[in-house]
């Protein structure tokens, strides 16, 4: 399993990184951060682009900056920055929950949180998380940037809505201002730092009468990609901890699991349903503290 | 496609060569470089037998290519190796403990095992085991590997105690 060839450029700036992406004429040119994604689809030549545009040089592209009512990281974040990160951990405990289950020491030193989000694996724990808070992301090109919402980013599995010529610069994760909040995580794999088989994330917040304000919640391996709860977010609002089964029912019109080498499409249900509940727990007792 | 010409760090030693930017980097350092210690083996990043530090942090070497690592510090397994030649104390304690069957597995389990000890000088059993998760031993050896871990940071702490 050998990568096929390409042309290798190491980029020093932004500027010139857009600039090879919009001259790409016929010519497939890919971005490489960590390449934890990347270099694997090359090996098994899923991947064959005509040139690797190595941003790895561009310090600008990685960092992690409180700004009040979010957090901005930069696309290039290794996700080792972010698990030893006291910003993610004091403002964003869902996203510190997530990337503990992200891959192994090994491949959390050189993945980023950019390379999880655009290459868009069904199971990646950060696209998870960032898509539950309704993070939003920047995406650059020689003539600008906007700013894209997580949700309707993911198309299917490995697909996302990034065109060819468009770098994904920062992702900027909303901080909730809510006095009581709370998270859960839960996910099962065949081996712990594997691919996960169903990941769930939950982030809630409590009113003084332990009523659930504020939901959010998202699923990972139940369908082709990430998918956010919205029915269940908003049947959960005005609840309190005794009354949330009738709520995660509605976990399964939302969901769209398909059977494959590791699991079921119904042992995928039945997990997300589990998984789903216990997140919610974790996330009230959380609160509630 | 062109060929690139590259200077490497390897185990603190310059090496300038050229080669075609799909080398990864585990094939230069066996096949160019000749240090096989660094095994290669399932070459999509998921058995860990290529684990190589990269400045100082574990890293998979199937999953870089050689050309990214200019600029950078490289230390396979023949870099833990005492100055003298010897074995490190964590090979001492691998031998010792017999943490290894076939051995392929042994050379990035090393690499995960010393990142650990770096961070954590007194790690449980759990920390062990979440630290060489991402690496395969096929013969199944896992609890001789734990304890070699446990008898290294033991004698380390022993001997940080005795100054």
């Amino acid at each position: 399993m050998k990568a096929a060839a390409f042309d290798y450029v190491r980029a020093s700036s932004v500027d010139e990184i857009c600039r090879l992406l919009a001259d790409a004429g016929d010519e497939e040119r890919k971005i490489i951060a960590g390449g934890q994604t990347l270099v694997p689809l090359m090996a098994m030549r899923m991947a064959r682009p005509d040139m690797l545009i190595d941003i790895n040089d561009v310090t600008d592209l990685a960092g992690i900056h409180d700004r009040g009512d979010h957090v901005v990281f930069g696309a290039g974040t290794r996700q080792r920055a972010i698990e030893r990160s006291d910003v993610v951990s004091d403002r964003l405990p869902l996203v510190a929950k997530a990337v503990r289950n992200v891959g192994h020491q090994q491949t959390r030193n050189r993945g980023t949180i950019g390379g999880s989000i655009v290459h868009g694996d069904p199971s990646a724990e950060l696209p998870m998380a960032a898509l539950a808070l309704e993070a939003t992301m920047i995406l650059r090109t020689v003539s600008g940037e906007t700013e894209m919402a997580f949700d309707g980013f993911f198309e299917a599995a490995m697909v996302t809505n990034i065109e060819p010529e468009q770098l994904l610069t920062e992702i900027r994760i909303p901080v909730w201002q809510d006095a009581r909040i709370g998270t859960g995580f839960h996910e099962t794999s065949s081996r712990q730092g594997d691919f996960a088989i169903v990941a769930v994330a939950a982030q809630l917040a409590l009113a003084e009468d332990d009523t659930i304000v504020r939901a959010a919640i998202s699923v990972g391996g139940a369908a082709p990609s990430p998918v956010k709860l919205h029915a269940l977010e908003a049947a959960l609002i005005g609840k309190s901890a005794e009354a949330l089964d009738s709520a995660i029912a509605l976990v399964d019109e939302e969901i769209d699991p398909d059977t494959d080498v590791h699991a079921t499409a119904d042992y995928r249900r039945r997990v997300t349903r589990k998984l789903v509940s216990r997140a919610i727990d974790d996330a009230l007792a959380e609160a509630a503290k | 496609m062109k060929q690139i010409e590259v200077t490497l760090n390897v185990n603190g030693k310059d090496t300038t060569l050229t080669i075609p930017p799909r080398m990864s980097l585990v094939d230069c350092l066996r096949d160019m470089l000749r240090l096989t210690g660094t095994h290669v083996g399932c070459e999509h990043g998921v058995c860990g037998a290529c684990s190589v530090f990269f400045d100082d942090e574990p890293i998979r070497s199937c999953l870089m290519f050689a050309v990214q690592a200019e600029g950078h510090k490289i230390t396979t397994v023949e870099g833990l190796l005492n100055d003298d030649g010897s074995l490190s104390d964590l090979q001492d304690s691998f031998w010792e403990c017999h943490a290894m069957q076939c051995g392929y597995c042994t050379p990035g389990m090393l690499v995960a095992s010393e990142a650990l000890l770096a961070e954590n000088s007194n790690p449980n059993e759990d920390d062990i085991r979440e630290a060489i998760s991402g690496n395969l031993c096929r013969c199944t050896g896992y609890q001789q590997i734990v304890e070699a871990v446990q008898m290294t940071a033991k004698h380390r702490r022993e001997g940080a105690a005795h100054g």
